[in-house]
Formats: structure tokens, C-alpha cells, sequence
């Protein structure tokens, strides 16, 4: 009780004092010359927000790369020594290929599950569709952490053998007489890779599928029309016509869901933290930052992951100012 | 990002409300369209088993007994339907009061100012970049666009180091500022997109009647631009609490440990905690569930418009 009660002294504090910040801060305004208030009164406006932004976002990540050149303890400079470390590092390759299959996978199959079901559900009558989409979008509304203890009771392997099993896909595998497997310690053909890239896609689809089929809704009826006019049999109209059309929100989805697999790190932290070559780059930099207290190759990271946003940077910017020109 | 921004041309019902109205479109009265429907149904139907399984499982386990969770799978309940009686709410008590209940207060603690801080300090900015004029205006507002995908993780290090010297870790208002700091980008960017195609004569009109920018704003902006809000705060509500990375490193486990960082423990922790664990993820799950079936509408807007943060 005295927690809950802790609790609302603290949330109210951190809000009332907020509120009180701008009250204060327009009053003060409201006391100028009317010429000098016009002109000071925007800054009011956007000051707060700005300066939150330079020292969470702006000044952070400029620290950041100036880091990368010094030493774990950020005393030290020791130029280029970090990334040699890293590129020479044999675990740290097989978390580059690792992260490649996530970045190519993970939105490849999301993408695809999303526009199959957006497309399918599309044909059922509206009551089916509706539970459908509800069903694959659910997930979105889980956090990553909750996803991992979903999937831990598929995957687990705690059994032995002649025992029954408590994970589900060993329920089924040994239902056929085989012994269980420890199947995220299965490093063939990266299996372990993609059995932890499932719960990412399941994660995922329902964000791609939302987007596509408001999307495919946008097609409009005439061009489908048209094209059934000219013969055109189901295929050829999704192909050549439907999916012209939708290319713009494909990117956009797939560019995202791509921003979210570098970023993520909690998949993996919680499945395997990394082990049996499970490594992907948002959790390699954890693990320097907080195992190893390795300040200078986390920061190392950083700067490979900032370089493989920045594409998709230029791209927010440009496609804002098309909208804008328009 | 071009497909959702929400705008106040198409507020209310987007695209859900004429899923409705045109259901079954693209099914062309032809030969075998009995039978393609059918593949279609059997289709759908196995992708939605492989969604909803999973989850079903760890639900029915929650409500296991301890030893049944240890020593068999959660379809054994469908096999030998006896276990049905044993069925029981003790794995919920249990973890309530091995300090989840404690972790859940936390979340809200830290998820609410989280929320609304952010949500006030946008609202003024995104006010000024659509409806003031000043020097600079474009540039800072390409910056702030540019901002939305920079990786969280580029501000860890630095911020970590400035936190341990003030004595802000393991402080619930270094969660605080740092979502702030993080959600703000976007929050400016949504909010000002919105409040940027709403009318100018209301804001004009106002004008005239003498109104200052603060009262046009309170008045008029934040009644006006409650959709767009509701969105950005369901986000960024979901996403401070669901998120374990920054809470991770800014408050740790302890006392004021939120639900993401005591489940990744339990988790942690095999062997005799199952059971926990179960009840423990569908308590950490409770409330995003609620928003997910009480504000679809808006959650997807929010959402849609949003997961491209860093």
C-alpha cells in the first residue's frame, strides 16, 4: 500500500512539475514587450523539447562516436584499436552473419505472411476477417520479453529423453519416437538462428499485414476492374496491378521492420544471451557494455549500427520533403 | 512513413471501418470458386493456429499446479481432462507476491510520466513548427525528422556515465527523462503533421479575437488534436512498458525493478520457477492486452505511425 501510495506521490510529481515548467515559463513571457514576446514566444514553444533532444539524443550520440576511439574505461585514446578488435574478433563475425540473416529474413517473412493474410482475409466475409487480422496483430501489443517466455514453452528441452516433455515442439517430435532435441543449441544451417527469428516474425506480421491492407484497400476498384475487363486472370492482377500500386508501403514496412531487428536485443537476450552462435549486433553491445564493461567497443558498435540507419535517414528526410513540396 | 500519418482529414474510422463495408472483394463469381475458398479458409486457418497456439499454451499452463507445470506439457490438460479440476489461481498469488505486484506498480510509476511528459513538451513544439514563424524553422524540423530512426543504443553510454555521476540510476525519474529524450522526435513529428492540416481559419479566426498563442493553443490545439494524442500516448505508453533495455541499464533489478526486467529473471532462473514465469508474463501482458482490445482504433495508428522510434 505504502508503494502504491509512493507511486502516485511520484507520478504526480514528475507530471505537476512538467506542467508547472511551461506555466512558469509563459508567464515570464507573457511580461515582455509585445514586439520582443512575438519573437522570443516560439523558442518558448519548442525550447523545452529541444533541449531534451540534445541532451538525450543529439549529444549522446556525438559522445558516443568520440568514444569509440578510447579506451573500456573512456580515458585513453586509442584510435582505430577498437574496431581491429572487433573486425579480428571470431565471435563477433559470426554475429555479423547472424545479423545479416535477421535483417533479410525477419522482414523478408514478415512482409510476406502480412500481405498473404491482408490478401486472403480480404475474400472472407467481414466477421472472419475482422478475427483474423485480430489474431495476427495481436502479438504486437506483447513485449519482446513476453514473446520469449510464449516461445520458451515451445522450445524448451529441459526433459530427458523418456520423460514427458514440457515443450511443445518436443511434445510433437517425440510423439513420433524420437528422442527431444535441444533445439536452440542446433547450430545447423544457422537452425537456432531462425527458430529465435519466429518469435521476431511473429512479433512482426501483424504490423506489415495492418499496413498492407490498408494499403491494397487504397487500390482503386477501377484499375482491378479494368485489367478483369481485359482478361486478366486473379494472379496477373495481384502481380501487375495490385502490387505496383502498394510498392511504396512495401518499402516503408520492410524498411522498418529492418530498423526494428537492429535494434532489438531482447530476443536473444533472453532466449540464449548469445550463446551457441545465437549473437546479434544489439545484444553484442550489451553484453560490451555491460559484461565486459567494455565502454569503447560498445561505443565501436554503436557507430556500425548509426552508419546502417543513416540510408534510411536520408530517406525519412526526402520522402517528408516530397510531402511537403506537395 | 508516408502511408500512416494520422491527419485530421481522415480521423476516426480509417482503414478499419471499411473493412466492413467491402468484404469479399476480388472474389469473382468464376469456376471453382467454391473450392478456392476453401483453401483460402484452410490457409488462414493453419497461419492463425501457429499465432495463437503458442499463447494458448502459456495462458493454460498458467492455471496449472507447480508440479504439473514441472513434470508435463500444458496439452496434457486435453488428454487427460481430469487435470481440469486442479485448475487454480495459486501461480498468480504466488508471483504477485514474490514481487510482481511490487514490479507492476513500478511499470506504472515509470510508464505514466513517461507518457505524459513527452506528450506536453511535443504538443508546445509541434504548436510552434506548424503555426509560428521564426528563423531556423525548417532546418531544426529536418533534424527532428532525421532523429526518429537514430538507434536508442547510440545514447546509452554516454547518458549512463552522466547518470552515475548525478546519482540518477536506479531513480525512477532517470527513466523518465530518458523516454522523454527518446519518444520526443517522433511525438514532434506526429503531432506537428497533425495540427499542421487542421484549418487555418479556426486558428485565424481566433487570432482576431484577440487570442495569445498559449490560449489558442490550450483552447483550440489540444481539444482539436486529440486523436492524434490518443495515438502517440497509447505508443509510447506501450512502449515504455514493454520496453527492457533501457530499464535494464538505467534502473536494474532492486526494489524498483519494472515487469519487463523481473519476467527476463525469471526467465533466467529455470528449473523450479516455471510455474511463476507463466503467471508472471500474463500479468506483465494485462495491461497492453487491455489497450489492445478497448483502443484497437487508435493502437494501430499509434503504431503503425510509430515503430520506426529509436
Amino acid at each position: 500500500m505504502l508503494k502504491v501510495i509512493n507511486g502516485i506521490i511520484a507520478v504526480v510529481a514528475g507530471v505537476g512539475g512538467a506542467l508547472v515548467l511551461y506555466w512558469g515559463l509563459n508567464a515570464l513571457v507573457e511580461r515582455l514587450p509585445e514586439r520582443s514576446e512575438e519573437r522570443i514566444k516560439p523558442y518558448v514553444f519548442i525550447g523545452p523539447a529541444l533541449v531534451m533532444v540534445t541532451i538525450f539524443l543529439v549529444y549522446p550520440a556525438v559522445r558516443t562516436i568520440y568514444l569509440a576511439f578510447f579506451d573500456a574505461s573512456s580515458e585513453n585514446f586509442v584510435g582505430f584499436t577498437n574496431f581491429v578488435e572487433l573486425a579480428r574478433d571470431r565471435d563477433i563475425r559470426v554475429m555479423i552473419v547472424n545479423t545479416l540473416l535477421w535483417i533479410i529474413f525477419v522482414p523478408a517473412i514478415s512482409v510476406s505472411i502480412g500481405l498473404a493474410v491482408a490478401v486472403l482475409a480480404d475474400k472472407l466475409r467481414a466477421r472472419g476477417e475482422k478475427l483474423t487480422k485480430s489474431i495476427i496483430f495481436l502479438p504486437m501489443a506483447i513485449s519482446f520479453v513476453g514473446a520469449s517466455t510464449i516461445w520458451r514453452f515451445v522450445y524448451d528441452a529441459s526433459k530427458p529423453a523418456g520423460t514427458e516433455q514440457i515443450g511443445l515442439l518436443n511434445g510433437i517430435w517425440t510423439a513420433f519416437g524420437n528422442d527431444p532435441v535441444g533445439w536452440l543449441q542446433v547450430r545447423t544451417g544457422s537452425f537456432n538462428d531462425f527458430l529465435l527469428m519466429i518469435i521476431m516474425v511473429w512479433l512482426q506480421a501483424g504490423f506489415a499485414m495492418v499496413l498492407l491492407s490498408a494499403a491494397i484497400k487504397n487500390v482503386p476498384d477501377e484499375t482491378i476492374e479494368a485489367a478483369r475487363i481485359d482478361g486478366a486472370t486473379e494472379r496477373q492482377i495481384f502481380w501487375r496491378v495490385t502490387v505496383p500500386q502498394i510498392w511504396a508501403t512495401l518499402t516503408v514496412v520492410f524498411t522498418t521492420i529492418v530498423i526494428g531487428v537492429l535494434k532489438a536485443f531482447d530476443i536473444v537476450y533472453v532466449m540464449t544471451g548469445g550463446n551457441f552462435e545465437t549473437d546479434v549486433i544489439a545484444n553484442r553491445f550489451f553484453t560490451e557494455l555491460f559484461s565486459f564493461r567494455q565502454n569503447g567497443r560498445a561505443a565501436a558498435i554503436v557507430v556500425v549500427l548509426i552508419i546502417a540507419v543513416i540510408p534510411v535517414m536520408i530517406l525519412n528526410i526526402r520522402r517528408f520533403r516530397a510531402e511537403e513540396a506537395r | 512513413m508516408s502511408t500512416s500519418l494520422p491527419t485530421a482529414q481522415h480521423t476516426g474510422t480509417r482503414p478499419a471501418g471499411k473493412e466492413a463495408e467491402r468484404g469479399g472483394r476480388g472474389t469473382a463469381p468464376k469456376g471453382g470458386l467454391e473450392g478456392r475458398r476453401t483453401v483460402v479458409k484452410v490457409v488462414l486457418f493453419l497461419i492463425c493456429l501457429f499465432w495463437i497456439v503458442p499463447a494458448f499454451g502459456l495462458l493454460v499452463t498458467s492455471f496449472r499446479p507447480p508440479d504439473a507445470v514441472r513434470t508435463s506439457g500444458w496439452w496434457t490438460l486435453f488428454v487427460r481432462p481430469a487435470e481440469f479440476a486442479d485448475m487454480t489461481l495459486a501461480n498468480y498469488q504466488a508471483v504477485l507476491d514474490a514481487g510482481m505486484g511490487n514490479s507492476f506498480v513500478n511499470s506504472l510509476v515509470v510508464a505514466v510520466p513517461a507518457t505524459v511528459i513527452p506528450i506536453l513538451a511535443a504538443a508546445f513544439a509541434a504548436y510552434a513548427f506548424a503555426w509560428m514563424r521564426f528563423p531556423g524553422r525548417e532546418t531544426l524540423f529536418f533534424c527532428i525528422v532525421g532523429l526518429i530512426v537514430v538507434p536508442l543504443q547510440a545514447s546509452l553510454v554516454p547518458l549512463l556515465q552522466i547518470y552515475s555521476r548525478v546519482g540518477l540510476t536506479g531513480q525512477f525519474a532517470a527513466l523518465w527523462l530518458a523516454h522523454t529524450g527518446f519518444g520526443m522526435p517522433l511525438a514532434i513529428y506526429l503531432l506537428r503533421n497533425y495540427m499542421g492540416s487542421l484549418p487555418r481559419e479556426i486558428l485565424e479566426s481566433a487570432k482576431v479575437d484577440g487570442a495569445s498563442h498559449f490560449q489558442v493553443f490550450w483552447k483550440l490545439m489540444i481539444p482539436l488534436s486529440v486523436p492524434a494524442l490518443a495515438a502517440f500516448a497509447i505508443f509510447q505508453f506501450l512502449w515504455v512498458w514493454n520496453d527492457l533495455l533501457v530499464a535494464l541499464i538505467f534502473l536494474g533489478s532492486g526494489d524498483n525493478q519494472v515487469v519487463t526486467i523481473a519476467l527476463s529473471e525469471l526467465i533466467g532462473s529455470r528449473g523450479q520457477d516455471w510455474h511463476l514465469l507463466t503467471a508472471g508474463a500474463f500479468i506483465s501482458m494485462i495491461i497492453p492486452l487491455i489497450v489492445f482490445f478497448s483502443l484497437q482504433r487508435y493502437f494501430i495508428r499509434g503504431l503503425t505511425a510509430g515503430s520506426v522510434k529509436g
